[in-house]
């Protein structure tokens, strides 16, 4: 498989155009015969979305306003902004979000470092190249439910295959490490199964990206004497920084989202030490039943999230805007 | 893992004489022997994983672990499969994800080439709606789509969770499609028109075969959602019978805590078909991964 080869499964069932290019574009051919035609279309997807992400929203900002009773025939006091106000004078929520916090810092730096180091590896020819590329995406198309237990059975106190590893292959510590029974130890190997996770998806990234730097700065800089590590430095990574940018800020806004793998390894344990923000917010949803506080949570993080989210736009655009 | 900056730092460039061409072997060696250490790694836990699934059950974890398994046995697979329901989610998740697949693939490539074919008034607006919900995490507004679910009788219902999949799936797979179907020569369309066929006509004779490997990849992209899916089915299903596989692994390991060789051979069980499929599709799958990264 050639470096460009995900650029040419894009575009390889297209016909080529006898043309260059097609110069009527927007022109008669895309007014349709009657105006009904593309909502006819648009229709059955944009129901679906706005039934069940736009309407919910919505719903999710009125709930916030309210003591939700979920008792049928019961009353809902509106009460304002005291959801809100409750969430952040509540440790507990202050507790989770610097949890998320420490799992981003645990994960995101890390899992860009040793992504790019392997991508830049994989990038030129090598023998089984195609296998180590499926083999390094396996983790992360595999269920967060199947990985988290897995990890779960290797972080063990007792026998545990990392705590073997540390102890009687590297020396590292010298007794067995209790993982998953205190606070920053636990949120260290949730950590771990999050790089694990998501390396392959990072690598895959990056290769497409190193595919479209251009090989002639490659060859202008060997002719100045460029060394692998200044070829990188001066071409390869200026290349992708935008790529660079595009992963550490999906990376962000999943660290933001960790969820299943706190719920199935530690369940905020022990005494709610490694809680994050959206374990916390389903359990006060769906163990004690207040909507009211949980959909205030939410939209805490649902504004955080946003703001990360708009900072991946507009790079992404500018990028595009400086590319032209 | 450590060793790689340090081969990718000391390695000599361009190529030509013999003895470069000696280095560059000597560096492609190098790479490919960092590159299966990390490999080793990142599928040591599976290995445990699927050991541990052949071995008998026992109190203690074995130490060292064991990576090849000893005094091996498919006790595990047949207590799986046959000692609990674990059969019958293994049947609700198939339902659930090929119906899911089916239904995301069909409306979404219909919302696609609305937007992707026709100018008409609103467009931009609606499409930037969309695009913004693609942004919102699940979870975020998983409260009011409980009590949503809950009106429209679909706690507790295979069906009511192919719904809410297929909806989530949505705006991902009409912004994957969107931007093969806009590559379809307008040469050919107007050909088309030329012979009277109408927009339904193209679409199903002209566009969707054309667009065959994106809706592989977006198939691929619904499958595996869909069969990997925990914190919805957590939320609505209650009903033992119903559950998926994730939510019957995890019930599972909370029963029978100590019982690992059988959790991972259910487990195994479970990531058979996804890796499978992943497989299958890996090739067009990068095309779809790196859709909308790389520009």
């Amino acid at each position: 498989m050639s470096t460009e080869a995900p650029f040419r499964a894009r575009t390889e069932h297209v016909p080529a155009p006898s043309r260059p290019s097609k110069p009527r574009r927007g022109g008669s051919s895309r007014r349709p015969a009657h105006w009904w035609i593309p909502w006819a279309f648009a229709a059955p997807g944009l129901a679906f979305f706005a039934l069940t992400t736009g309407y919910p929203l919505v719903r999710s900002l009125q709930i916030s306003f309210y003591q939700w009773s979920v008792l049928p025939g019961t009353d809902s006091p509106f009460v304002g902004f005291d959801n809100y106000v409750r969430a952040l004078g509540d440790p507990q929520f202050w507790t989770s979000v610097v949890n998320a916090g420490a799992y981003l810092l645990m994960t995101v730096p890390a899992t860009i470092a040793v992504s790019l180091v392997f991508a830049v590896l994989l990038h030129r020819p090598m023998p089984a190249r195609t296998l180590f590329r499926v083999l390094y995406y396996i983790p992360v198309v595999t269920s967060w439910v199947v990985v988290s237990l897995l990890f779960k059975y290797l972080f063990s106190s007792d026998n545990g295959a990392v705590n073997w590893f540390l102890q009687d292959v590297l020396h590292a510590v010298s007794e067995p490490v209790p993982w998953l029974e205190q606070r920053w130890t636990a949120l260290a190997a949730v950590s771990m199964l999050g790089i694990w996770k998501n390396l392959g998806w990072c690598i895959v990234v990056f290769l497409a990206a190193l595919g479209g730097v251009q090989q002639d700065l490659y060859e202008a800089a060997a002719l100045d004497g460029a060394n692998a590590w200044a070829k990188f430095a001066n071409v390869t990574f200026p290349g992708i920084r935008g790529t660079v940018i595009f992963v550490a800020i999906v990376q962000i806004i999943g660290a933001f989202n960790v969820f299943p793998s706190i719920l199935l390894m530690t369940n905020g344990g022990p005494a709610g030490s490694t809680e994050v923000p959206l374990t916390y917010m389903y359990k006060q949803a769906f163990s004690f039943l207040d909507f009211g506080f949980a959909s205030a949570m939410s939209f805490v993080m649902a504004i955080i999230i946003s703001a990360v989210s708009y900072l991946q736009y507009r790079i992404t655009r500018e990028k595009k805007e400086a590319r032209r | 893992m450590s060793s790689a900056p340090a081969t990718l730092v000391g390695t000599p460039s361009a190529r030509r004489t013999p003895s470069r061409r000696r280095s560059a072997i000597g560096w492609t060696a190098a790479r490919t022997a960092a590159v299966a250490i990390g490999a080793l790694f990142l599928m040591a836990p599976f290995v445990i994983m699927v050991t541990t699934s052949f071995e008998p059950n026992t109190a203690l974890l074995p130490n060292p672990p064991h990576f090849l398994p000893q005094n091996p046995t498919i006790a595990n697979y047949v207590d799986a499969w046959t000692g609990s329901d674990f059969a019958q989610y293994f049947v609700n998740s198939a339902y659930v994800s090929v119906l899911t697949t089916l239904a995301a693939v069909a409306i979404s490539a219909m919302t696609a080439f609305a937007f992707a074919r026709f100018d008409f008034p609103g467009k931009n607006v609606v499409y930037a709606v969309l695009l913004a919900g693609l942004m919102i995490p699940g979870i975020v507004i998983i409260v009011p789509q409980f009590i949503l679910a809950k009106s429209l009788g679909m706690l507790d219902s295979l069906n009511g969770l192919v719904f809410f999949y297929t909806a989530g799936q949505i705006a991902f797979t009409t912004f994957m499609l969107r931007a093969f179907f806009e590559r379809v020569p307008t040469e050919l369309d107007e050909a088309m028109t030329v012979d009277g066929a109408g927009t339904w006509r193209k679409f199903v004779r002209l566009y969707l075969p054309l667009a065959r490997p994106a809706l592989a990849t977006a198939a691929v992209f619904a499958f595996l959602g869909a069969w990997d899916e925990y914190v919805w089915a957590l939320t609505v299903i209650s009903d033992a019978s119903k559950r998926t596989l994730p939510l019957g692994i995890a019930a599972f390991q909370g029963e029978h805590s100590t019982a690992w060789g059988l959790v991972f051979a259910a487990s195994t069980i479970a990531v058979i078909p996804v890796v499978a499929v992943y497989i299958a599709g890996q090739r067009h799958l990068i095309a779809g991964i790196t859709a909308g990264a790389v520009k």
